[in-house]
């Protein structure tokens, strides 16, 4: 279960933002739409524990992100959220095996080979687990930044402008991969995008 | 996956800066720990072969010289001296001991000296296998000189003329027996042949007997040459009635010299002092009122060490400036990757690690660096010390070991990982401070 209340932000300049409280349960999904500048990101962050609120609270599966210290926080991330980048990171001196290795080594070892080759084989990335992230193609590098969100089982998955690199159809086939991922980890979704192909896909919805 | 593991590939993932880095600092090491093996083992070696002796008395010339090629072996002799000139000398009641040593020739290089059994008293040599020497062209075979030779007791060879190897002139009638081989002691003795003062005066009498057979010219030649003759003959009896008692034999041995000390000739005589007042009267007495010159070797050694250890220094100061170098190249290359990888550690901060295990990702990447780079530094170093072992067992025929790590290593492995943790702290400083959601953003 996912919660937010009272969730609101102010930027250095003083611009503040204030968010529709959200509620998800586990294996539910929600779209949060909205024109690029309305802090799409900056809700996305304060979920993930990426930025302290202010005011207001996140709790997820019955912890309040507020009430933890920040090495609490770096912790609980690492093992309960994933983040799927608009921008997608990787380390670059790794190649694709190991940075989804990576991502299941922190903060607790939960290394599974399996695992690691049934995500890749429905991202279709099996034949590029050698190779080094550069070398992959934009497709394939989103594809991995999503398996890099999924691979450690997250209660939430935070996804930021997932299909924003994406045909058609391949767009059709990541969400359609998203949902199933949520659905067999009972994660919940949660997916930020003006993308309006997205729109269609999901029936709920939060529109900044 | 650990930490170590992504520091690793974090590391080798910028070959070129990794070496530059790798070069500079094992260029250091390699120069430190090179050039002070070197000067501690030839010093060490340097003075264990001296301290049997405190006053080498030889011809005149060179004192450096004098103790080089009487107690080192590793120069040509500055000329010889009468065995009757030095007798007092020998009696001298500061004197502990005096032994004659005479040489000149060489077996396959190694060089054959004439003395008698307290040299190798002085040195502590002791027969592996065998006996010792006993009656002239006989030998003991220094350990060194046995192993490198494959020498085994029994054997005999020819000895060649001169201190190189490979000289054309061989003494061929006198065919040199080995009787014994020595245990190793770690000086000189290791590399030398030893016989009596007697072998090597006969091996070189009967060169000449030909050549001035009818030269009356030198008179000296043929007074020496009767000497021995006679001597010849005496020694034979001798034998018959010592037969294998070595303490005998010496005793005859040393009344020999005496009987024919006016035409006796020795290369040098080797003291050691009972009373420390020998050390300031002796030498300077001999120098002043002799055809001779007398050189301490500690105070000989101690100048070539001297020289030698300015050099040292130099090229310490020279290593030291290169390690600070390699040190700042470090901190700037772990500055550069740093900035670059901004990103990569606002990720890992996604997938939960604290601040505290990305500096330790930084520190690792340092350390190994600094780890690898002395590691290889020091075995270059060793490398070239067995370079030089090598050459200079073939050409002075002493040997340097390969020795595992010393203390000041340890040291100076501790030094550069102290550099390197210093230039990791300075380089990371921005980690403390990143930005995980603004960065990541920023793309």
């Amino acid at each position: 279960m996912v919660e937010t209340s009272n969730l609101s932000y102010t930027y250095d300049d003083g611009t503040a933002l204030a968010f529709p409280d959200i509620r998800l349960t586990p294996g539910e999904h929600m779209l949060v739409i909205g024109p690029s500048g309305v802090g799409k990101t900056t809700l996305l962050y304060l979920m993930a524990g990426l930025l302290p609120a202010l005011k207001g609270s996140v709790t997820i599966d019955g912890t309040a992100l507020n009430t933890l210290s920040r090495k609490e926080v770096d912790k609980f991330r690492g093992k309960h959220i994933g983040i799927i980048f608009q921008q997608y990171h990787f380390i670059k001196s790794l190649n694709v095996s190991d940075n989804l290795r990576l991502r299941q080594s922190f903060p607790k070892n939960t290394i599974d080979g399996k695992r690691r080759h049934e995500l890749a084989q429905r991202l279709g990335l099996v034949e590029h687990l050698g190779k080094k992230v550069n070398a992959l193609s934009q497709g394939q590098q989103q594809r991995l930044g999503i398996a890099l969100g999924l691979i450690h089982k997250p209660k939430i998955i935070l996804a930021d402008e997932p299909t924003s690199n994406l045909d058609d159809g391949n767009c059709t086939k990541v969400l359609d991969l998203l949902k199933e991922e949520a659905e067999i980890c009972q994660s919940s979704l949660l997916i930020i995008t003006h993308d309006q192909r997205v729109k269609s896909h999901f029936k709920n919805q939060v529109v900044l | 996956m650990k930490l170590g593991y992504l520091a690793f590939r974090n590391m080798v993932s910028k070959p070129l800066n990794l070496l530059l880095s790798l070069l500079l600092l094992l260029l250091s090491v390699s120069l430190v720990t090179f050039v002070l093996q070197l000067s501690q083992q030839l010093g060490g070696q340097l003075s264990k072969n001296i301290a049997p002796f405190d006053m080498v008395v030889g011809a005149k010339g060179s004192p450096l010289q004098l103790v080089l090629s009487a107690v080192l072996h590793i120069d040509a002799p500055t000329g010889n001296i009468k065995l009757e000139e030095v007798t007092t000398l020998q009696k001298h009641p500061f004197v502990q001991t005096a032994i004659p040593v005479s040489y000149g020739d060489n077996y396959k290089g190694f060089r054959i000296l004439g003395t008698e059994y307290g040299y190798l008293d002085r040195y502590n040599a002791e027969l592996s296998e065998g006996i010792l020497y006993n009656s002239p062209f006989e030998v003991v075979a220094g350990s060194n000189v046995a192993q490198r030779l494959g020498i085994k007791v029994g054997d005999s060879f020819i000895s060649s003329h001169g201190l190189a190897a490979g000289s054309s002139e061989t003494h061929d009638e006198h065919p040199f027996i080995v009787k014994g081989i020595l245990k190793p002691t770690g000086a000189v003795v290791d590399q030398l042949l030893i016989t009596s003062l007697e072998s090597i005066w006969k091996a070189h009498d009967h060169g000449e007997v030909d050549s001035h057979d009818t030269d009356d010219t030198n008179q000296e030649e043929h007074l020496e040459e009767d000497g021995h003759h006679r001597e010849n003959e005496r020694h034979e009896e001798d034998e018959d009635e010592h037969h294998g008692e070595h303490e005998h034999h010496e005793d005859t041995l040393e009344t020999s010299h005496h009987e024919h000390d006016t035409e006796k000739e020795i290369t040098a005589l080797l003291v050691k002092f009972k009373s420390p007042l020998g050390m300031i009267q002796l030498p300077r007495f001999i120098n002043e009122n002799t055809s001779m010159q007398a050189a301490l070797p500690g105070f000989e050694i101690q100048r070539l060490m001297g020289l030698l250890g300015s050099g040292v220094q130099t090229i310490n100061g020279i290593a030291l400036a290169i390690l600070l170098v390699s040190v700042l190249s470090i901190f700037i290359s772990l500055l550069k990757t740093i900035r670059e990888r901004k990103q990569e550690l606002a990720l890992l901060r996604t997938y939960g690690l604290r601040t505290g295990q990305l500096f330790g990702l930084a520190l690792l990447e340092g350390l190994f660096l600094a780890f690898i780079g002395f590691a290889l530094g020091w075995l270059l170093g060793r490398l070239g010390v067995w370079g030089v072992s090598k050459y200079m067992q073939a050409s002075y025929g002493y040997a340097l070991n390969v020795k595992g790590p010393e203390l000041f290593e340890l040291f100076l492995l501790g030094l550069i990982l102290i550099l390197a943790i210093l230039a990791t702290l300075l380089a990371s400083r921005s980690i403390f401070r990143l930005n995980v959601a603004k960065t990541l953003s920023d793309a």
